[in-house]
């Protein structure tokens, strides 16, 4: 819902702007700040089943215009903290694809274990920066944000770990048990206090809670510590040292799942029989009778469900219960016999937590990315999990109804969070690489709307496209910085990005402001430039024409008279000058013309003839329309025919002499 | 020696990393750095503590990760980053102002010392002036010089509030890296693959000397000079190739080598062990070039997995041996090449190295400190 929509007024509309933002209007500010709330749903942002984060309304606009309200889709991607995770992630991932498929089963499924490891090690990592974060401003709203934070990350990593237990390691019966002990150990957390305490009093077994650690102990199976507990306290009550004796037995005897394969399930399973039955039979024989705690911790051993639910706080979540009664009722349990064993929590309404958590215990894989969707408001959690769970081989079946796979489409809504972002998009980039279907379509789109502000920027998104054979974004990022070049008079900068480019309209279009400037001046600027065209010379006829005009111009300077005449008339009979430029031309012949020496033979001479009166010819018909003729125009054309005539006569006389010689 | 390496993400993309300049005197290794960022909203100078090999912080982290000092807003992305003095640092902006900022080291905080508002700048068709990036910026204590997208050269004088020099147009081009030569001689590069001698000196505003590389035009984007030997230059381009230069002959460089497959952002000699070269890139990966062992001398392990590194200590430069930089084949046989980052990803920005120390930052956020490099 956002805040000071009217669904009432008519032109309630809603846009998508640049950096997937939704922008509507709303009321703000129009009411005497008193919005009225409506029920204008941020469309597809939600519709998508995604994470509508709402950011502050920004937009100040006057009194008059109402304000805008944003809506971003992946509101986690803006906190700064989780650029750690959003950056180190993106190592694991790219370490991910391209390692080897070849790896036989058994390494391959210890890489990916690996993987998901790592994926953890950072979420915890962040988890302790947001934590330290948290205690360390003194700011309230602020350590309240930080608190949530960490509340999410540790939910996220408490469902990341179960699901590599249960997909990615997929353990086998028995291991699997202690894998699930090691997973609550680590994530309840919530008694760790008291058992630090108890254990670190005075005296441990006259402590009021003693035995609710021993309890602690029992219940997630921490056989050891519960035994060294009990022995203090059977030290200290010689008279029932009998009873503590035969407890600390049954404890000791109780048969474990070996990690490794020195023994079978049926031997397991029978053992575990054996033990089961002797626990019964002290049982039943009162030999706890008198005392409660021991008689109530036999009850545990046999795997009473009773008598476990009555240590309920001690547990704090169902999925606590649930191992410790797996533990004590059947530790055999298979991967796929768990659903069996589910039990509910009951009493109030699951959380999105608990919703997720009992998918993965029954085994619904996708059921369990779309909840996490729906709960978490970052993309990042889906779309990496996901990706893992891919790179198990376990969802090639599923194919959605729309764009490619689910893989694909969680990596492509993430990297077009990352996108949005105004420093996290070169991450982005390698996501989309990674999605066969439609990444490089998101790419191009994406890549076009980087908001280039120095060249250095430009140079890395060109290489980005250039790597990636994006002939069409590389023409347009080089024509942007052309023209940006171009409107900072920068002439030299704007002719290095067309000719990156292979531009040629856009080098003719320099070349041209290149020949005007030099009209305008009569000299050239960008020497240096121009000097050193090399084979990009060859772009565009003007440019060619200009590298070449130029070089007329060196030539000149060097007083090689004969090679700078020949330039200058191949330029016109080759027609590489443009004919706007004959006139300029043949003026620069003038000099040379005028010259001590005969620079051009009679047969060039003939040719700059032709040149003039094919240009004048060309203007008089124009000239038809004209009112009055120019009258410096028509001096110039007057002097260089005289010049020609000359020239002519000058260069007849001295041929002839030499043939008579 | 890859284990020596502590990583810090910074949840900022680094575009500069500096150590401090160590006093004359100084025995042990250098212990600060400077960081700046780029393509953030608030872009930030950061100054960090590498911390004593025997001290636990606080927290009892990790010893040896980079501590923050102290940091502060700088407007606009940091293009480059110079160390004035033991306390001063110039910062080039994309926004075209250069500023120098003074860590306070009696209180850990920094300030901006001094602002030259739009030293770069373009005059647009309306004539209205705005900022250019400022690309490069080289001190020689006081002398500043800058160099820009505006194809111009600045050079300031600390504590002074003109320029003291502005060189207009003094290319056509991008001007993208400057160093100096000489006191009064600088060289840029410039993005049609130009190497130029300036002579601030002379008040003619055109080069002493245009060296280039031939035919292709490739643009260069990082400069520096032998330490010792001040003819000799080293190059970066956008290709990744590097390029050395013997500035006495020629207008070409004397040998170009295949290195990086994309933009080598910067080039760095050792400052006091010049045999050996440190060049980094847009593709991701951290060179090491050593040219210090002959192949007479190198063990026969060393070839094993082609990553380790070797270092003999040369304490003395003669002078009149040739320089391996100089030779004519020099990856036949002279020259060791390591890549320092194994797992590349994004771009490696900026390295910079002292003594035996290497800092360098990425565009994956991250800051790296090897304070081993010759282990």
């Amino acid at each position: 819902v956002v805040p000071g929509a009217d669904p009432s007024a008519r032109q309630l509309c809603f846009a998508w702007g640049p950096a997937e933002v939704l922008v509507c209007e709303t009321l703000f500010g129009q009411r005497g700040g008193s919005p009225s709330r409506g029920e204008g749903g941020p469309g597809r942002a939600l519709l998508l089943g995604a994470l509508t984060g709402c950011v502050a309304g920004t937009g100040e606009g006057g009194p008059s215009s109402s304000r805008l309200f944003v809506v971003r889709k992946d509101q986690d991607i803006y906190i700064q903290t989780l650029r750690k995770l959003f950056n180190e992630s993106h190592g694991i991932f790219i370490g991910l694809q391209r390692s080897e498929e070849e790896l036989a089963g058994k390494s391959r499924k210890a890489q990916l274990v690996q993987v998901s490891k790592n994926y953890r090690s950072v979420i915890r990592a962040c988890m302790e920066d947001m934590h330290q974060a948290a205690i360390s401003t003194r700011d309230p709203a602020l350590h309240s944000q930080y608190s949530t934070q960490v509340s999410i990350l540790s939910a996220m990593e408490l469902i990341w770990n179960l699901c590599e237990i249960l997909f990615v390691e997929a353990a086998a019966a028995g291991p699997l048990l202690l894998r699930l002990l090691d997973w609550v150990r680590l994530h309840v957390c919530d008694v760790d206090n008291m058992v630090r305490e108890v254990l670190s009093s005075e005296n441990p077994s006259k402590h009021k809670l003693f035995w609710n650690v021993v309890d602690v102990f029992v219940l997630q199976g921490r056989m050891d510590e519960a035994r060294h507990l009990l022995s203090k306290e059977a030290s200290a009550n010689p008279t029932s040292v009998n009873m503590y004796k035969i407890l600390d037995d049954l404890m000791k005897k109780m048969p474990v799942p070996s990690l490794g394969n020195t023994q079978t399930l049926t031997e397991m399973e029978l053992k575990w029989q054996h033990w089961h039955e002797e626990c019964q039979r002290y049982l039943q024989d009162g030999t706890f009778a008198s005392n409660s705690h021991m008689e109530s911790i036999c009850k545990i051993l046999l795997g009473d469900e009773d008598a476990i639910l009555e240590k309920k706080e001690l547990m704090t979540t169902w999925y606590h219960f649930l191992v410790t009664r797996l533990l004590y009722s059947h530790p055999t349990v298979k991967p796929m016999e768990l659903r069996m064993d589910l039990f509910l929590g009951g009493e109030s309404s699951p959380e999105p937590l608990d919703t997720i958590l009992m998918a993965a215990f029954e085994f619904e894989m996708h059921q369990v990315i779309k909840e996490c969707s729906i709960a978490l408001s970052n993309w990042w959690f889906v779309a990496h999990l996901t990706d893992l769970l891919d790179h198990c081989k376990l969802l090639q079946s599923h194919n959605l109804y729309f764009g490619s796979n689910m893989r694909e489409f969680l990596l492509l809504e993430y990297a077009s969070g990352l996108f949005s972002h105004h420093s996290l998009w070169q991450l982005g980039v390698d996501y989309f690489d990674h999605c066969p279907e439609y990444g490089r379509v998101y790419l191009e789109l994406h890549i076009e709307r980087i908001p280039l502000n120095t060249e250095q920027k430009a140079l890395k998104v060109l290489r980005i496209c250039e790597q990636r054979q994006m002939h069409e974004q590389v023409r347009s990022i080089c024509k942007i910085m052309a023209m940006k070049a171009l409107r900072n008079n920068r002439l030299g900068s704007a002719l290095s990005w067309s000719i990156r480019a292979k531009d040629a309209a856009f080098a003719t279009l320099i070349s041209d402001r290149f020949l005007k400037d030099y009209c305008e001046r009569g000299c050239f600027s960008d020497l240096d430039l121009i000097d050193n065209l090399g084979p990009s010379m060859l772009l565009s006829d003007r440019l060619t024409f200009l590298g070449k005009y130029r070089e007329f111009h060196r030539l000149y300077g060097e007083k090689r008279f004969s090679e700078a005449g020949k330039l200058l008339l191949m330029l016109m009979t080759a027609h590489i000058a443009p004919c706007s430029f004959w006139m300029t031309l043949l003026t620069d012949a003038l000099p040379l013309l005028e010259q001590k020496e005969v620079i051009f033979s009679a047969e060039q001479t003939y040719e700059l003839m032709r040149c003039l009166e094919d240009l004048t010819a060309g203007k008089s018909d124009k000239q038809k329309f004209q009112v009055a003729p120019d009258d410096v125009e028509t001096m110039k054309v007057e002097m260089l025919r005289l010049a020609l005539a000359r020239n002519l006569a000058r260069v007849i006389v001295k041929e002839g002499t030499l043939e008579g010689s | 020696a890859m284990e020596d390496v502590c990583a810090k993400f910074v949840s900022q993309k680094i575009s500069k990393t500096r150590w401090r300049p160590l006093p004359a005197d100084a025995l042990q290794p250098p212990d600060l750095f400077a960081t700046g960022s780029w393509d953030n909203e608030d872009n930030r100078i950061s100054i960090w503590s590498v911390g004593d090999l025997g001290n636990v912080g606080l927290s009892g982290e990790y010893q040896g990760e980079p501590q923050l000092l102290c940091d502060i807003r700088h407007n606009g992305d940091v293009m480059d980053m110079q160390f004035l003095d033991q306390e001063r640092i110039v910062v080039a902006s994309s926004t075209g102002t250069v500023t120098v900022f003074r860590h306070h080291q009696n209180n850990q905080t920094l300030s901006a010392n001094q602002r030259w508002e739009k030293a770069h700048y373009h005059v647009d068709q309306d004539t209205s002036c705005g900022g250019a990036a400022c690309t490069g910026v080289i001190c020689n204590n006081p002398e500043i010089v800058t160099v820009g997208e505006d194809g111009r050269i600045n050079l300031f004088r600390a504590d002074q509030k003109d320029a003291v020099r502005t060189i207009d147009n003094a290319d056509s081009s991008t001007l993208h890296a400057v160093t100096f030569l000489r006191t009064t001689e600088i060289l840029t590069v410039n993005s049609i693959g130009q190497l130029k001698i300036w002579d601030l000196r002379q008040q003619r505003n055109e080069p002493s000397q245009i060296f280039s590389l031939t035919g292709d035009r490739v643009p260069l984007h990082c400069v520096d000079r032998h330490p010792n030997q001040q003819h000799i230059v080293a190059t970066g381009g956008q290709d990744g190739m590097l390029s050395i230069w013997d500035i006495r002959q020629g207008t070409m460089p004397v040998s170009l080598l295949n290195a990086h497959e994309a933009e080598m952002w910067e080039v760095h000699f050792h400052p006091s062990n010049p045999d050996h070269l440190f060049t980094c890139s847009e593709d991701g990966s951290l060179w090491h070039w050593d040219t210090s062992t002959d192949i007479s001398e190198k063990p026969s392990f060393l070839h094993q997995g082609g990553r380790s590194t070797t270092y003999f200590s040369h304490n003395t430069i003669n002078q009149s041996v040739v320089s391996a930089w100089l030779s004519n084949d020099p990856t036949k046989d002279r020259m060791e090449i390591t890549n320092l980052i194994p797992n590349q990803t994004l771009s490696v920005n900026s390295l910079d190295i002292l003594g035996p120390c290497l800092v360098y930052g990425t565009d994956a956020e991250a800051i790296y400190v090897n304070r081993q490099l010759f282990a």
